[in-house]
């Protein structure tokens, strides 16, 4: 009693909080606490390093991007010598993770639908296969499958001398997969910006169709003007450039082939691992956001005569995607980290790169902070851009 | 209205009859109405089966015959195996000791075997419910310390084996496990940090680690332990290489677990939040007795997975040179004399990581299904 007394005083207010009871105040404290002790950790380390390196007389700093490489790289997308720059090489490296990565992200995504439909279908065989297949690749290791695929390719298929013919003129073989391209053309440049102004012009098409729905009610065919304008536009003008369809060919000379384009073992490893990785995480994304959508939107849907194809693509894939789009882009980038694997089977990527430059210099911080700092850079695109899109299906709530 | 008057009508009429009910139709039951109910219920359904069984029919007797009918199963050296088609499991005999314990020496091998129980047997001792209690960390604790005692050595006789011996199986559960075991307190303070209200800086150290963390692939993290952790220390001090690692495993772990807890927490009404500080609870009572019990709850699955995630993902300390499973196995196809039986050896480790995985999935799916009460905030 004595002290509930003292607490509110003799006048019965309430005294004025103490200082360190106020959330406030305490909050500002052990705020500068938490950065007084990470500010110190970081000092601590810091003069560490300092005295490490300054004792193993390494430069800091950037300045040996400039110097010569003095390594050969692989493959490479844009022209490269050894004895170009360090920076170039780094260049090299970020533009073959790109690659694959791109790559990985679309033939995953078509792969993992086709999968996590087929886990849904009502046909007992195809589900299993399905299920199988998800279980299997999930539960391995991505690296285990990667040295697996790179073993099989560079250990099983036949030389290159006796390489299989998948399909006229493609051989696969040891050395990797050989493959005729067009002869380059003027005509191609022009091709490419048809079908950019195709693109263009199916977007404002698309407008002009939902414009006069919404107006008239009368619905516009979609599928063939879309193949017109994507197709078509190019296709004229191969026509009107004179058809040019010359290609190069692959040609057994003597010890290997020549012409064409060939693609690296290590590259088809890398590629093959993480599409067939990312594709096993995929499927169940879709699957389970295919299994989320009520059951009764279908039977409203049909309800209310909608055909088959229309009750997917109108009431059941917008609602699905909500709930696959999310985890699916942290799939995406998982498999854009996971390119980085391509270290341990050799295909020179960013961190590949990074690595030999780093044995090579001995500029360990500087080649770490930029691969880290790339990574992070691509991390923030990919999420920007699917956020964008997220938002972009998100649901319209009143 | 209608459908029930033609109901109606089919009922006085039968009972009316009163006939024995019809079997139904042969080709509803039995093999029968399964295939057509299940393989050939439309023509794109019986196009996608005989598709299928194309497949298998293509691929079961080749991967049959290699594995079993075809494969040398008697021990031999890998002379004998060149002149068979199938798979060659001499290999495994020969090499299993290598790859399930790397280079931890011949005659100690029983020593990382009861290591590998111990691990093995305190997983198993928490997949109970009944035992989810705050001493089961102590277990943990306790499993972790005879691990390292028995794998050490030193005394009662045991000869001292330093952890740059150790390999295989022993330490690929040693990395999961202590990973797991240290980042999960650590995962909750970043979590609550992240979620914290009027802590604004405190809040923005959390969210800038868990998001660079996040943000670069484990390699880049392992490569910054392996050469950027000696420079960290003072001039002298030297860290082991098994240590780096595990510290990049850590901070990996932690930044993953944190995103995990946050949903959780972010699953937590905001009733419960207002019912603790109605109860006069401070900050750390509340997240301790109301909060945390029930956020942790909701993220057990995901956090399963998660373990699931890091366990595989132990196997890139191979790329910085450490002697887990899957460099063990390297190692072992390096011996020039049985290099053309990696498929053999391959398939031996991914068995091994299979189980581990697929006993966990299986595991977060069960806690799924028994945790879901039906109420409650649902993300």
């Amino acid at each position: 009693m004595a002290a509930e007394d003292a607490a509110h005083g003799q006048s019965g207010q309430p005294e004025a909080v103490k200082p360190w009871r106020n959330p406030k105040v305490r909050a500002i404290f052990f705020q500068i606490l938490v950065l007084g002790g990470v500010g110190l950790l970081a000092y601590y380390l810091i003069s560490n390093t300092m005295q490490n390196l300054a004792e193993r007389q390494i430069q800091t700093g950037f300045d040996f991007l400039e110097n010569e490489a003095g390594f050969f790289i692989g493959e490479a997308m844009v022209d490269y010598a050894a004895s170009d720059s360090y920076g170039r090489a780094f260049l090299i490296g970020i533009l073959n993770t790109i690659r694959v990565a791109f790559l990985g992200i679309v033939l995953s995504t078509i792969i993992g639908t086709i999968v996590g439909v087929a886990r849904l279908s009502s046909n007992f065989l195809i589900a299993k296969l399905a299920s199988i297949y998800v279980e299997t690749v999930r539960n391995i290791p991505l690296l285990l499958q990667l040295f697996f695929w790179y073993a099989v390719i560079t250990g099983l298929l036949p030389t290159s001398k006796s390489a299989v013919e998948l399909l006229p003129s493609t051989f696969l073989s040891k050395s990797g997969l050989i493959f005729p391209v067009p002869i380059e053309h003027p005509v191609h440049m022009w091709m490419g910006l048809g079908f950019l102004v195709g693109i263009v012009g199916v977007y404002f098409y698309y407008r002009y169709a939902k414009k006069r729905q919404d107006a008239t009610g009368q619905q516009l065919p979609l599928l063939l003007p879309t193949l017109g304008f994507l197709i078509g536009i190019p296709a004229i003008i191969w026509l009107l450039g004179g058809a040019p369809s010359a290609m190069d060919f692959p040609e057994w000379q003597k010890f290997r082939y020549d012409g064409g384009t060939s693609l690296t073992p290590e590259f088809i490893a890398l590629l093959l691992g993480l599409t067939i990785y990312t594709a096993g995480f995929i499927a169940e994304i879709v699957r389970s956001g295919i299994v989320a959508v009520p059951h009764g939107q279908t039977e409203a849907a049909s309800a209310l005569g909608l055909r088959r194809s229309k009750v997917l693509r109108l009431v059941l894939l917008p609602q699905a995607l909500r709930i696959i789009v999310p985890p699916t882009t942290s799939q995406y980038l998982n498999l854009t980290k996971n390119s980085s694997l391509a270290v341990a089977i050799g295909y020179p990527d960013l961190v590949s790169v990074g690595n030999t430059t780093l044995n090579q210099t001995g500029q360990a911080i500087e080649c770490i902070t930029i691969m880290m700092a790339v990574y992070l850079t691509i991390s923030l695109l990919i999420s920007a851009f699917m956020n964008w899109y997220n938002k972009h299906i998100a649901l319209v709530e009143r | 209205m209608s459908e029930e008057a033609t109901q109606s009508v089919f009922r006085v009429k039968h009972d009316a009859d009163r006939h024995e009910d019809m079997p139904p139709p042969r080709t509803e039951v039995g093999v029968i109405g399964w295939l057509r109910k299940n393989l050939f219920n439309s023509w794109f359904n019986s196009l996608m089966t005989l598709l299928a069984i194309w497949i298998l029919y293509k691929f079961i007797p080749p991967i049959v015959d290699w594995f079993i009918i075809s494969a040398q199963w008697a021990d031999a050296p890998p002379e004998v195996c060149k002149e068979v088609s199938g798979a060659c499991w001499p290999v495994i005999y020969e090499k299993y000791r290598l790859v399930i314990f790397g280079r931890y020496p011949y005659e100690e091998h029983w020593r990382p075997l009861i290591g590998v129980l111990i691990l093995i047997g305190v997983v198993g001792f928490s997949t109970n419910r009944k035992f989810w209690r705050p001493w089961l960390g102590l277990v943990w604790l306790g499993g972790l310390a005879a691990f390292f005692a028995i794998m050490w050595g030193g005394f009662l006789g045991m000869k001292l084996v330093p952890n740059n011996l150790w390999g295989g199986l022993p330490l690929t559960l040693l990395l999961g496990l202590v990973g797991v075991t240290v980042a999960f307190p650590i995962s909750i303070l970043l979590a609550l940090g992240r979620r914290s209200q009027n802590v604004p800086l405190i809040r923005a150290l959390c969210v800038g680690s868990i998001e660079l963390i996040r943000g670069v692939p484990l390699i880049t993290l392992l490569f910054m332990a392996s050469f950027m952790l000696p420079l960290f220390m003072p001039t002298g001090v030297s860290i082991d290489e098994v240590l780096r690692a595990q510290v990049a495993i850590i901070l990996f772990t932690a930044a993953y677990l944190a995103e995990v807890i946050r949903g959780g927490l972010q699953a937590i009404p905001k009733g419960q939040y207002e019912a603790a500080d109605a109860l006069g609870l401070n900050y750390w009572q509340a997240q301790r007795k109301i909060i945390l019990p029930q956020a942790l709850k909701i993220s057990i699955p995901p956090i399963v997975n998660t373990f699931i995630g890091i366990f595989k993902d132990t196997s890139l300390v191979a790329i910085v040179s450490l002697t887990d499973l899957l460099f063990a196995a390297r190692s072992a196809i390096a011996d020039p004399e049985w290099r053309a039986f990696f498929v053999e050896i391959y398939i031996f480790i991914a068995v091994i990581y299979f189980c581990f995985t697929f006993f966990m999935s299986r595991y977060s799916q069960y806690l799924e299904r028994v945790l879901d009460t039906g109420h409650g905030a649902r993300r």
